[in-house]
Formats: structure tokens, C-alpha cells, sequence
């Protein structure tokens, strides 16, 4: 038996009430109508906090809160369990005595410090992905503007061709460099075929082959917001540089470039801090020398399956991208509130 | 300065595009090879795409990779709405901070870190994985997407016009449906179809969060690519390839038609 | 502040009339189209040294793109332009003796205004102290000593004028090229602004070209005024000439208030014209001569400030002279506009300057009075 709901209250002089406040009342309580006629009532009455509240709450459960079970396993020690590691904090039974038993374990940290194969895993992925960044950033600092030069109606058209393969799989498109870059592939059938080189240049399963998929897949990514930082600059600004008496070329370098720079700094971050814990392109293109961290995470958790030493690995690889991500983000937010109406 | 090509310009967008493309084209060139090799040309066949459509594992995770895309698009695209509403109108509220850093942070976090910290809250709730993580996890990292691409067409709409249809006596709620939605539709449309893409696309995070009978389409291309070659990997990422730039082509027309209808001589 | 310079400063004060001056600028027969699209057509033009010279029309009238094709972002499509005796057609932007001030400014977000300033005399490969002691002159001459290190979006919209001004007068050019410069500023700043360039143009001795589309603002600033209609100039001339002695039915509704009468002539001679306006049912003289059949249709223009009006007949009523009723009153304060509509239904705008406190109207609405004026105050355009 359900319950009967409490006489609606007398109705008041004052705004009357929304359709919904109205359903609310009528319906049974527990029907999924009334549940989202009550709901949208209460979006209504306090909009403000149901619109900040859910993504919110989502936030906080599968975004925040997921950081401190890393950290938390971080200093956990592994065991041979499922799952594999031990409680940080345990209710243990000894003889009848209760007590609380807390193993706070610095193990896995002090590994990564004092194990070379960590310390030069963080180095080269610092390295590699700064190396991949700069030349990112010459494929598409020409490209970026060379766009943002073309005529009106091309340039919507280019644009496209530039996110185009973004739409596609990023692991399609890795893949795609292995037939190109093997030592019986492509790259050096032509070169072989074409008499420049007499034997196969190894390129696959090297640093090389990094760089080249990293600028591969985040062109997209750095070509974006130095375009969208050209295409806001005011063109007088350059007629302006030559008016004053400099030569196109270096107003380029004068005017153009630093008025881009926030744009730059955008896409530079946009490559360089996914690239840092990248795993799918050193996975596939990369040789066995190639460290990076990412990699090294991944065979923890699912070859080693060394869980806290993998959570180790993950919170230091945070700490080192904490103040590029921060960057990143102010100048996000920063570049929301030029662009937001006064 | 007048916009316009000139020798450098034509030369740095032909190089760049050849870049970009020339992969693309030789992977699908070589789905209709008749050899296993890549260097051989064997001739024309249609052989891998008929391989293809005999291996049922690859075809069982196409479907529930577009399943796990569909749900959790829609839901990111709520919660992105939802969360770049709050950032551009609600300048002022306790833990702003917070939030925004939550919003953007998934945009460059490592995928690595994403997946693993996302299991370990399955594990720790004990939430068998399966279907519905994988969902958690791509509408959570791809939320960000969507409150990006919304946030920044909220933030040249004029907020006068919901004044206006409120001064009309329009409900709050009801100007939201009836004023703002459909005029950041376009927006939503693509930020709708950005979280769908990230999510088909994601190798990563799915293989971190992941459970029995939800082994998605880039894990299975991923564990065959790591066996070498395989051209029926071409023929599907051609399919993939296809079916993409059909979808984005026509979008794109459609949307410059529409462009060119409204534009004009405004 | 505004103290009268001799004239032996200025030069010579009309050049223009002086044949054996030379100019500093000469455009010839400068034609620039784009696509099927006649931007400039056919213009040629003598600027002289220290004139400050105004372009003012209409939008799309051409007079940005003559602007332009001066600083060298544009080539004639045909035709030349000379500065100071140098052809033009071959000196890049960036070699010009000219320096421009844009509509938007201009002014690189990424720099100081010192570092604004300086510039273009980096450019020329200056000393470090030389380029210190003329950025700190310009500072001072546009009263921005105290704001040095400030970036561009720390100043206020004045403020950007001025260091727009002082950036491109810093290089010292032979022409100041001016585009809509004062477009972006409020009326009052506008007007204060006007008189602060013309005294910097005096002292400087720089010749100023100025695009406009506003009048008042060519009327205030220039010695002389090209007036420009779908890529011609239809009319150049001091603001006195233009004002007074339109030259066509365009540039006398372009400039000013002013009334027309369809007419006909009915006598030209050297020296006067008596023509009939069925329009305004009187016969206008006009005591300037014009080369003009009896019969031909012209117009007859006269300023609403030079007619007269009163409820009374003036004592020689013959031309010159209508009469009808006023219908509307506009009161702007320091002076009144009226309306008055005759017995044929033509309406007329006649202003009076209200020198004595507004307390009683001598005329006021459904008053029937009468309109004269002068014979100097007519104008006869052939149509």
C-alpha cells in the first residue's frame, strides 16, 4: 500500500505554480514521472545549484576522488592477491585484540628513485616528448599560418582537411606508419628504388619512428590554436610593421609570432603533456630502447601487475606535468575570460 | 596584407597535407592488396575485406564499441552542457576552482593515468568491469571535450536574448529549452559527435577499465597490430576511414550551405 | 593655446592657387578595380607640402583604397602616384617616405608604448640614443611621458590615438596618412581631438592626409577637401568653397544642410542668373554667372542659415522671396529649425541662431510667414 502523500499546501498568494510543480503534486511519488517532474521542479526553483551540482558530483566520484585511490595505492606493498596489493589501512584481529593497522610504505617511491630504469624512463619521456613538441611546432607554425594567409573561402576547406584526421583512429593512423617506416616498407623501397640510399635505413622500432607518429597524430592539435591565434590578430597590425619600415619576412618573426604566442603556448602544452605519458606510439613505433613512462606503466599494471609500484609510477609522472598542466589550464581559463562579453 | 597564396604558403600547405594524408591513402590502398606484403603489389582483391567480414570477434566489438559510444557521448554531452553552463554564467560559487581544473585537466591528462585511476575506483567499490565502466570512464574523460566546444559558443551568445524571452514571461526553464538550446545546437551537435569519436577511438582507457564481453574494436585492431601487419586491419581501418570522412564531408556542407544561406550580404 | 600663427610660418597659405608651387604629392589618372568592381576611378590629385588634406565621402567611396594605394598596401591598377617627385610604383610599403595611423590602430598588444613608439625607428637600424631622445620628444608632444611602460590595453581609447600618432610621426615621414583616426572616440574628445592634430600638423610641418566620412571633421581640420563619390572626386576645394560653392547636387546635400528647387532658367549672364521654381513658386536670383541656356533644368540650393523668416512680408517682396506656414519647431538650443510648408505642399527648413534668450517664440506653430534670402545665398546647380 502506498502511503497517502500530505494534503497539498494551501495555495498562496504569489507566482502561480509551473506545470511541473503542478505534476508534482499529482502524481504518486515514487512514479519515475513524478521523480523527474519533482526534479525538473527543483531545477527550476534552485536552477543555479542542479546545473553546478551533477557535473559536479560526476567530477568529484570519477575524476577526483579516482587521484586519491592512486595515491592512497601508491603506498600500498603488492601482494600476490586479487586484488593485488595490501590494505593501507587494516581492522586486525590478534587474539581477540582489535586494533588498527596502518602500513604507510614508502617502498615503491624509494624504487623509482633508486632504480636507474625509472629515472631514465621519466628523463626520456621529458625528452622525447619535448623533442617531439619543437617538431610539431615547425610542421605547424607554416602550415598554421599558411592557412590563415589563404583566401576566405579556402580556408573553412583546409581547416577541415586539418581536423579530418582527427576523426579517424589515432591507432589506425600510428599503424599506417608501420607499413611506411619498416625495413621492408614503403619509405625504403622508395628510397632504395630510387638509388638515394643502397641499404634500408632502420627507422621502425627507433626514437625516430617516436617522433615522427608523435607529429603525426598531434599535428591537428598544435595547428588549431596557432591558426585560431593568427586568425583573431588584427591584419593592420602587420601593415603596420611594414608601414614602419619592416620587410614582411620579419614581421613574421617580430609581430605575427609573438602576438601568436599565447596560441603557440596552447598548442605546445596540447602535445607535449599527453605526449609525455604516451603509450600506444612508443608501444608500436618505438624500439626496445625506447623509454617512456607511459609504456612502463602500462607493462607494471598489466604484465608485472604491480599495482602500487604502477600507482607510483602515475603520481610521480603528475607531480612532473602538475605545473604544465596548471599553465595550461590558466591560461584556458584566461583565455575564457578575454573571450567572454564584458 | 591581403590574403592570398603565394609560392611559400602553397608549398608549406602541399608538404603538410601530403604529410598527413600520404599515410592515410597508401593504408587504404593497401587493404585491396592481393599480398599479405606491403612492399608486394599482388593486385586488386577484394580478399581482406571478405576475411573481414569472417571474423566474428571483430565484428561482435564494432557493435559494442558503437554502444559504449552512443551512451556515454549522450551522457558527456548532458554533463559537458551542464558543466560549461556553470563556467561561463555562474562566475562566482564556492570551489570554482576546483571545477574548472576538474573541466579542463582530462583535456591533457595522460591516458594512462585516466585508465588507472578510474579502475582502481572499480576495484575499490567492487563494480564488476564491463560494459558500464568502460562507459563511466569514456564520459568522463570526454566531458571535458564537450565543455569546451560548449563553453566557447555560450561565451559569444548574447544573454540578452534570454532576458528577452524571460521579460516575454518565459520561465527560466523554459527559456533555457526554447531560446539557448537551440541556438548552441550546432555546438552540441559537435560536441556530441567529438565525445562519440573519442570514444570509438580510445585504446587506453577502455583497456585499463574494461571486463569480460566488453572488448571494444581498437582493442582487438590493437592486440592483432602488435602480431605485425595485418592487411585486414586495413580493409576495416578503410571502412572506419570511409565512414568518417563521408560523415564529416557532408556535415560540413551541410553546414556551409547553411552558411552560405544565412551569410550572404548580411 | 590656440594662438594665430603668422603666415610666413605656415608658407605660403594657398599653394594650390600658386602655379609655380610644387607639389608633394601628384596622383595621375589613378585607377584601382577589384574584380569587375570600380574602387577608384580616374583620380588625380595635387597635394601640396604642410596642406592637411581631407578625403571624405560616403563609405565605399574609394577614398580608404587611395588611402592605401599612398602607403603602398594597394597598386593602381593603373596610373601613377609621385611623392615628392619619386614614382611610387616600385617603393614597397616598408620603403615609403609615408607612415599611416589605422582606423583600429594598429598598436602591437605585445609591446610597450615606448617599445610601440621606437619601432619603426628600429627598423631604420637608429642609434640606442637617438631613438631614446625622439621616443621621449614624442612622448612629450603627445602628453604620454608618464605612461612609457604601459601596454596597449592598460590606455584608455585617447590614449591609443595618441600613441598611434606619435608612432607613425616618430619615423618622421613626409605624409602622415590618417585613417578615420578619430572614429573610435566619443563626440566631445573628437572635437578636442580635431584641434590638438591640427596644432601637432602645424608645428610639425608634416603634410596630413586625412579619410573621413565625417564632415564636420573635414570642415574643422583641412585646408582643402576632396569630396569622393563611387571612386571619383567630384569636387576639391577649401571647406569655404565647398560649403559655399557646391558644385553639384551631390556635394551640396553631402555637406551641410540645404534646400533644393527644381528649376528653370529664365535668364543666364556673366555675372547672374534669374531662374523660375514652379517648386517654390518664386523666381531665384542668384548673383553668380552660370553657363546655362533659357529653359535648361537646374537646381536652385540654398543653405536653411542664410534665409530669413518672419511673420511680416520683408519690403522689396519680388524674388528671393516665398511664403507658407509653419508646421514643425525644432528647438536644438543654440538654434531653432522651422519647417514651413508653402501653399504648393513644398516643405522648406529655415535655422535661426537663437542669440536672445529663448523666453517668448515670435513664431510659432500654423504661423504664416515668409522665407527670403539673399542673393548671394543661391546656388544654381545644373542638373
Amino acid at each position: 500500500m502506498q502511503q497517502g502523500r500530505p494534503a497539498p499546501p494551501p495555495i498562496s498568494p504569489g507566482p502561480p505554480p509551473t506545470p511541473f510543480e503542478v505534476l508534482d503534486r499529482t502524481l504518486p511519488p515514487t512514479s519515475p514521472w513524478a521523480i523527474g517532474a519533482r526534479l525538473i521542479s527543483l531545477i527550476e526553483k534552485r536552477g543555479r545549484s542542479a546545473v553546478i551540482f551533477i557535473p559536479y558530483v560526476w567530477l568529484v566520484l570519477f575524476f577526483l576522488v579516482p587521484f586519491f585511490i592512486v595515491l592512497k595505492l601508491s603506498f600500498s606493498e603488492a601482494v600476490l592477491a586479487q586484488p593485488p596489493y595490501a590494505p593501507l589501512l587494516d581492522l586486525v584481529d590478534e587474539a581477540g585484540n582489535w586494533y588498527l593497522s596502518a602500513r604507510f610504505n614508502l617502498s615503491n617511491y624509494i624504487t623509482l628513485l633508486t632504480d636507474d630504469l625509472y629515472v631514465r624512463a621519466y628523463l626520456s619521456s621529458l625528452k622525447i616528448a619535448a623533442t617531439a613538441t619543437l617538431l610539431t611546432l615547425a610542421v605547424a607554425l607554416p602550415l598554421a599560418y599558411a592557412i590563415a594567409r589563404a583566401p576566405e573561402s579556402w580556408r573553412l576547406t583546409l581547416l577541415m582537411l586539418i581536423i579530418l584526421p582527427f576523426w579517424t583512429s589515432f591507432l589506425i593512423r600510428v599503424y599506417a606508419w608501420i607499413g611506411i617506416l619498416k625495413n621492408e616498407g614503403l619509405l625504403n623501397a622508395l628510397l632504395l628504388g630510387l638509388g638515394l640510399i643502397s641499404e634500408p635505413l632502420i627507422i621502425l622500432n627507433t626514437n625516430v619512428a617516436v617522433y615522427i607518429g608523435i607529429v603525426y597524430s598531434y599535428l591537428p592539435f598544435m595547428v588549431l590554436p596557432i591558426y585560431a591565434s593568427f586568425d583573431r590578430m588584427d591584419p593592420s597590425l602587420i601593415e603596420a610593421a611594414i608601414d614602419l619600415g619592416c620587410r614582411p619576412s620579419t614581421s613574421f618573426w617580430k609581430i605575427t609570432v609573438p602576438i601568436a604566442f599565447p596560441g603557440i603556448v596552447a598548442g605546445c602544452m596540447l602535445v607535449f603533456i599527453p605526449a609525455v605519458g604516451e603509450f600506444v606510439i612508443p608501444d608500436l613505433l618505438g624500439g626496445s630502447q625506447t623509454l617512456m613512462i607511459g609504456r612502463l606503466l602500462w607493462v607494471e599494471f598489466f604484465s608485472n601487475r604491480d599495482w602500487p609500484l604502477a600507482s607510483a609510477v602515475a603520481i610521480v609522472l603528475l607531480l612532473i606535468l602538475v605545473l604544465p598542466i596548471m599553465y595550461f589550464q590558466r591560461s584556458q581559463a584566461r583565455r575564457a575570460e578575454r573571450e567572454a562579453p564584458q | 596584407m591581403k590574403p592570398g597564396f603565394s609560392a611559400m604558403t602553397v608549398s608549406a600547405l602541399t608538404l603538410g597535407f601530403a604529410f598527413l594524408y600520404i599515410p592515410i591513402l597508401l593504408l587504404m590502398i593497401f587493404s585491396f592488396n592481393e599480398s599479405r606484403l606491403v612492399t608486394v603489389w599482388g593486385g586488386f582483391s577484394f580478399k581482406w575485406y571478405g576475411e573481414l567480414f569472417r571474423n566474428r570477434l571483430l565484428l561482435e566489438s564494432i557493435w559494442v564499441t558503437l554502444k559504449i559510444a552512443l551512451t556515454s557521448a549522450t551522457l558527456a554531452l548532458v554533463l559537458g552542457t551542464l558543466a560549461a553552463i556553470t563556467l561561463v554564467r555562474f562566475v562566482r560559487f564556492r570551489g570554482r576552482t576546483l571545477f574548472s581544473g576538474m573541466i579542463f585537466a582530462p583535456l591533457v591528462m595522460p591516458e594512462v593515468i585516466t585508465g588507472l585511476s578510474l579502475l582502481l575506483l572499480f576495484v575499490a567499490v567492487d563494480w564488476d568491469r564491463g560494459f558500464s565502466t568502460v562507459v563511466v570512464a569514456h564520459t568522463t574523460f570526454t566531458t571535458a571535450y564537450v565543455a569546451v566546444v560548449v563553453q566557447s559558443r555560450l561565451l559569444t551568445f548574447d544573454e540578452m536574448l534570454e532576458e528577452a524571452a524571460m521579460d516575454l514571461g518565459a520561465t527560466p526553464l523554459r527559456t533555457f529549452f526554447v531560446i539557448t538550446l537551440p541556438v548552441i545546437a550546432p555546438a552540441l551537435v559537435s560536441g556530441w559527435l567529438l565525445a562519440f569519436t573519442l570514444s570509438l577511438d580510445d585504446l587506453v582507457i577502455a583497456s585499463f577499465t574494461t571486463g569480460p564481453g566488453a572488448t571494444t574494436l581498437p582493442m582487438r585492431i590493437y592486440s592483432q597490430v602488435r602480431l605485425g601487419i595485418t592487411p585486414e586491419i586495413n580493409a576495416i581501418s578503410t571502412i572506419l576511414i570511409a565512414v568518417v570522412a563521408l560523415g564529416v564531408i557532408t556535415a560540413s556542407l551541410i553546414q556551409k550551405r547553411q552558411f552560405a544561406r544565412r551569410g550572404g550580404h548580411g | 593655446m590656440m594662438d594665430a600663427k603668422p603666415a610666413d610660418v605656415r608658407g605660403p597659405q594657398e599653394p594650390w592657387r600658386d602655379p609655380s608651387a610644387v607639389p608633394l604629392i601628384e596622383i595621375r589618372d589613378v585607377v584601382k578595380t577589384f574584380g569587375n568592381f570600380v574602387a577608384v576611378d580616374d583620380v588625380w590629385l595635387d597635394i601640396y607640402p604642410r596642406e592637411f588634406f581631407a578625403l571624405l565621402g560616403p563609405s565605399g567611396c574609394g577614398k580608404t583604397t587611395l588611402l592605401r594605394m599612398l602607403a603602398g598596401f594597394e597598386t593602381p591598377t593603373s596610373g601613377s602616384i609621385r611623392i615628392d617627385g619619386v614614382d611610387m610604383s616600385a617603393v614597397p610599403p616598408y620603403r615609403r617616405p609615408v607612415n599611416m595611423m589605422f582606423q583600429s590602430y594598429a598598436l602591437f598588444p605585445h609591446m610597450t608604448v615606448e617599445q610601440n613608439i621606437s619601432f619603426g625607428l628600429k627598423q631604420e637600424g637608429m642609434g640606442r640614443s637617438e631613438i631614446a631622445d625622439r621616443v621621449a620628444a614624442m612622448l612629450g608632444l603627445v602628453e604620454l611621458t608618464d605612461f612609457a611602460r604601459r601596454k596597449p590595453h592598460q590606455l584608455s581609447g585617447g590614449q591609443k590615438q595618441r600613441v598611434a600618432l606619435a608612432r607613425a610621426l616618430v619615423k618622421r615621414p613626409k605624409v602622415l596618412l590618417l585613417d578615420e583616426p578619430l572614429g573610435a572616440l566619443d563626440r566631445r574628445l573628437r572635437e578636442q581631438t580635431q584641434f590638438e592634430l591640427v596644432n601637432i600638423q602645424e608645428s610639425l610641418g608634416i603634410t596630413f592626409i586625412i579619410v573621413t566620412h565625417d564632415q564636420d571633421e573635414a570642415m574643422t581640420v583641412s585646408t582643402r577637401i576632396a569630396i569622393m563619390d563611387r571612386g571619383r572626386t567630384v569636387q576639391v576645394g577649401t571647406p569655404g568653397e565647398i560649403y559655399e560653392y557646391p558644385n553639384s547636387l551631390y556635394v551640396s546635400q553631402f555637406i551641410g544642410e540645404v534646400n533644393i528647387f527644381e528649376s528653370r532658367v529664365v535668364e543666364a549672364g556673366k555675372d547672374h542668373v534669374t531662374v523660375f521654381s514652379p517648386e517654390a513658386d518664386t523666381t531665384i536670383f542668384a548673383d553668380r554667372g552660370l553657363d546655362a541656356v533659357p529653359g535648361q533644368e537646374v537646381y536652385a540650393a540654398i543653405r536653411p542659415e542664410k534665409m530669413s523668416i518672419a511673420k511680416t512680408p520683408p519690403e522689396d517682396a519680388g524674388h528671393n522671396c516665398i511664403s507658407g506656414t509653419v508646421f514643425d519647431i525644432g528647438y536644438l538650443g543654440s538654434i531653432s529649425v522651422y519647417h514651413v510648408r508653402l501653399a504648393n505642399g513644398t516643405k522648406v527648413k529655415v535655422t535661426t541662431a537663437n542669440r536672445h534668450r529663448f523666453v517668448e517664440r515670435p513664431i510659432t506653430w500654423d504661423d504664416p510667414v515668409w522665407v527670403w534670402w539673399p542673393p548671394a545665398a543661391s546656388v544654381i546647380l545644373l542638373a
